[in-house]
């Protein structure tokens, strides 16, 4: 069983310079009180591995507003000129990849993989500085796995065991990187029962999920 | 009178057939929604995780878990199916999506398009763009003919390039334009357009079509 505990003390964890795989699409299913206690301890020089960078002030958007962000890798910035502003400045390096190379790379070292081979981002902007890799005379591009020391993430409902469902659009980037961080923070709306998510609907096994955020008790 | 970009969505809409799964990118594209014929069932997919997607939902009635790949409120039709961004992408580059409509910068002669950045002037990233011109069964480019005056269909595109594979259609307010082997053919043009002012907002040669018809931008019922 795990105890959950408060997001500010959950995120003393985290030290500066840590890379950080953050859930959500557009802050949908982004972890948002982890974020709010982040951005409350001030830790700085953060890599951020994540889809996008939300809008300015909202979920990620948070952090790159209040500078603690030194590195995204992320596939689109275009909804938030604060992080545009900010690499043009060379505050912040941007490292820019296609959507669906960057799910894959994430999954590659949750999964055990060493890469995966695609065709997207051939011969254009996307495939400098990357291999190509001929196999049974087919060109492909190969992406290389993504490692983080924390996998920040949002579901629907956990178990006190860690087990984790999501839902709809909020599902997104969660459960591939709840399986790729060293260490897994995951905050939920609700959290019940051992045995009340059913077998068949649990999305994210509670083995690979190392802390709990409690919920906010009203009474 | 109408729109432009209501033009092209209603035109682009004919392009749809019973049972297709397609991805509508964000913008001008999400309005070809609006003009479907009403007994077609299309699946709709969001990159974000959803196949299924519908209208917005009235004020008042949002989900905060249901949402189209811009952020913005959605609703999912019956049978709609929730998906992690992994699968997302499965049926994006495996194959499965049968069409995708994009906004285009600039498509080149041999119909290849450049959508996602203008160096040293606007660089939003990629997101999907990559994966869909890459991974879809065909590609069809929704914009507007023209940038300020400036042609947008020109003979090589001075941006980078969103992918190597070339689309197979443009649908502009002014007309459609088909990608084939021997190059770029006007097909169709929109009421009150004339051959000759399609090729003059070109800045690239076109093949005329031996039988040139009027866009159709009816909703079929």
């Amino acid at each position: 069983m795990k105890k959950a505990l408060p997001p500010e003390e959950l995120v003393r964890l985290i030290p500066e310079g840590a890379t950080l795989m953050i859930g959500g699409f557009m802050g949908v299913g982004s972890p948002h009180r982890i974020i709010d206690a982040l951005v409350s301890s001030g830790q700085k020089n953060l890599t951020i591995i994540a889809n996008d960078t939300a809008l300015p002030g909202v979920a990620i958007g948070k952090l790159i507003r209040s500078g603690q962000v030194a590195h995204v890798i992320t596939s689109h910035i275009g909804l938030n000129p604060e992080t545009q502003q900010k690499m043009i400045s060379g505050e912040i390096k941007v490292d820019l990849c296609p959507q669906g190379s960057l799910v894959e790379r994430i999954r590659c070292s949750g999964y055990g993989l060493g890469g995966v081979l695609v065709k997207t981002g051939f011969g254009t902007l996307a495939e400098e500085g990357k291999q190509i890799i001929e196999v049974d005379g087919e060109k492909w591009l190969l992406e290389t796995p993504l490692q983080a020391d924390f996998a920040l993430i949002h579901a629907h409902q956990a178990d006190y065991l860690g087990n984790l469902a999501y839902q709809l659009t909020s599902t997104n980037f969660n459960p591939v990187m709840a399986m790729a961080g060293k260490c897994v923070i995951a905050e939920s709306n609700e959290i019940l029962p051992v045995g009340m998510i059913s077998p068949d609907h649990v999305d994210t096994p509670g083995v690979v999920v190392d802390h709990l955020v409690a919920i906010k008790l009203t009474h | 009178m109408m729109k432009p970009q209501e033009i092209i969505a209603r035109r682009v809409a004919q392009e749809l057939r019973d049972g297709m799964l397609v991805n509508l990118g964000i913008g001008m594209p999400t309005m070809v929604a609006n003009f479907l014929p009403p007994q077609l069932t299309v699946f709709l997919q969001s990159e974000n995780g959803l196949i299924g997607l519908d209208q917005r939902p009235p004020e008042g009635m949002e989900d905060e878990d249901l949402t189209d790949a811009g952020g913005g409120f959605v609703t999912a039709i019956p049978g709609a199916v929730r998906i992690d961004s992994s699968m997302s992408f499965g049926l994006i580059r495996g194959g499965h999506l049968d069409m995708t409509v994009l906004g285009g910068l600039q498509v080149d002669s041999k119909g290849l398009l450049a959508n996602w950045m203008i160096p040293g002037k606007m660089v939003p990233g990629m997101g999907g763009a990559m994966d869909l011109v890459t991974g879809a069964k065909k590609v069809v480019v929704a914009m507007i003919h023209t940038a300020k005056g400036n042609h947008k269909i020109i003979p090589q595109c001075e941006w980078p390039l969103t992918s190597t594979r070339p689309v197979d259609m443009i649908v502009t307010e002014m007309a459609v334009i088909i990608n084939t082997p021997e190059g770029l053919v006007l097909t169709e043009t929109a009421p009150g357009v004339t051959v000759a002012d399609v090729v003059a907002a070109t800045g690239t040669p076109l093949i005329i079509a031996n039988d040139v018809k009027i866009m159709n931008i009816e909703v079929t019922a």
